[in-house]
């Protein structure tokens, strides 16, 4: 077990790993957990766990990477905002590179677009306020982690009257997939590992839906390779105990009630839109944020007359099933050859979080360790 | 871009505005406490820090586990890391 050993508790990985093969013998079938977060896909792949964990448990990947599920119409609408003349483009680093059909957001850079990486919207406040002659737009991705802090920027750039300042707003709402992965009927699914940090705003409440209308478990879980660890563990109980619920295994820092401030600023500056396209999954109905017409004046949509781009995904891209977990990174036919972190052809190759990149960087080295160990 | 980032509070810079100076392995930067105003945050309390923003109290053990976690995540972290020394907020 080479890999446990890099754990910060190697003794405390390994008991926890025989408990798991003790259950799943009694339990004597094969089970598949989905973690919804791209960060536990990373922390999957980093420390091997796929491979520690005994065959009856199989890991899925989830739709929890906010890069990954833009779809390329946004990103095309992206780059023509950040080709107007006077704009200033601001992005989280992770969207830089991804692909749109005439090139991604770096490409445009280096053609000559002023666009400027922020490592928080308030820095692109700043930006437009050090540079009145100038339209600053920030490329607002994330789930309900990341809504309230574009929230806040919002409400404090309408304090300071600031006007040369507007979002493009592509947040979107962690249930809805959740529900569409749910009720297409590609996928065998008998629990989720919840995601951690979107839940320190939304709480766990969200999830209730889960045990109440699918039947399925759910456990809400930290990024340390333990904490994945034992919340399979968590999962393999509620099956051995006749139990279906939402659990906490993340306590430590989510709370069931979430953060109401946080929500409670979000329902005061975004609207849910009656529908948004997500990249692999299509258009799902209420899962996305837009600014609320209160706010409106801050909406890049409006102030820029978007062309609003509706663009197919490019053809050799299988991020959407990637996204569904219905296949495998590697089984898409451009995985490591055509599409890799270098020069991605979809998403999931581009933001550390994204199943392809995350099995790209560490899964693949696993994999050949595994299967030399099996040969010998 | 979902991980947090531990810091520990050592100034409340402006408490109308709720702005906060953390500091991450030595290092500080402004944070916008907005998020946590009804907690009441105040200096020597750790915090997880996404995109800026105080995101939840948390304690000091639970800053160390999370620091070493996102160390061990390796390069495409180390470059969140920077992002959060280097730009600065109103
Ligand atoms: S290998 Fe590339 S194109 Fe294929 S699913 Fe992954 S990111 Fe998408």
């Amino acid at each position: 077990m080479r890999f446990v050993d890099e754990f910060r508790d190697p003794a405390a990985a390994r008991s926890l790993l025989g408990v798991i093969e003790a259950q799943t013998q009694r339990l004597g079938r094969t089970l598949s957990f989905m973690e919804v977060c791209g960060g536990h896909t990373h922390t999957i792949y980093r420390h091997g766990l796929e491979h520690l964990l005994p065959e009856a448990v199989q890991l899925v990947h989830g739709p929890g990477c906010p890069v990954c599920v833009i779809p390329m119409g946004r990103v095309d609408d992206a780059v023509w905002l950040a080709h107007r003349p006077g704009v200033i483009f601001t992005t989280f680093g992770d969207m830089m590179r991804v692909p749109g059909t005439e090139g991604s957001l770096l490409q445009a850079q280096a053609a000559g677009a002023d666009v400027r990486f922020v490592y928080s919207p308030l820095d692109a406040l700043k930006i437009a306020i050090d540079n009145p002659d100038k339209e600053v737009v920030f490329f607002a991705v994330g789930f309900e982690t990341t809504a309230p802090s574009t929230a806040v920027t919002i409400a404090r750039a309408a304090a300071l009257n600031v006007t040369n300042f507007s979002i493009f707003c592509n947040h979107v709402l962690i249930e809805p997939p959740l529900r569409a992965i749910l009720d297409a009927d590609d996928l065998d699914l008998d629990g989720f590992i919840g995601p951690g940090h979107v839940s320190t705003v939304v709480g766990t409440t969200v999830f209730d839906f889960i045990p109440a209308e699918y039947g399925l478990p759910i456990v809400v879980t930290g990024f340390e390779p333990l904490d994945i660890l034992q919340s399979v563990e968590m999962l393999l109980a509620q099956f051995e105990d006749g139990r279906c619920e939402v659990e906490n295994q993340y306590a430590r820092v989510v709370r069931r009630e979430g953060n109401p401030a946080a929500l409670a600023l979000m329902q005061q500056v975004f609207a849910v839109r009656d529908t948004f396209e997500w990249r692999g999954l299509g258009y799902i109905p209420r899962s996305g944020y837009g600014i609320h017409p209160d706010y409106e004046r801050f909406d890049a949509e409006k102030k820029f007359a978007l062309p609003g781009v509706r663009v197919e995904d490019p053809p050799a891209c299988e991020c959407g099933s990637v996204l569904r977990g219905v296949i495998k990174p590697w089984e898409c036919k451009v995985f490591g050859t055509a599409c890799t972190p270098e020069t991605p052809i979809g998403t999931c190759m581009v933001s550390p979080e994204g199943a392809c990149a995350a099995y790209y960087n560490f899964g693949r080295l696993h994999r050949e360790a595994a299967q030399a160990v099996a040969r010998v | 871009m979902c991980l947090g980032i531990p810091g520990e509070i050592v100034e409340v810079v402006d408490a109308d505005e709720h702005l906060a100076s953390v500091e991450v392995s030595g290092v500080r930067r402004v944070i916008s406490t907005r998020l946590l105003a009804d907690e009441h945050v105040g200096v020597g309390d750790w915090v997880l820090v996404h995109v800026g923003f105080a995101m939840s109290k948390i304690d000091e053990h639970e800053a160390d586990v999370t620091l070493d976690q996102i160390r061990k995540l390796g390069r495409t972290y180390d470059e969140e890391l920077e992002a959060f020394m280097e730009t600065e907020i109103v």
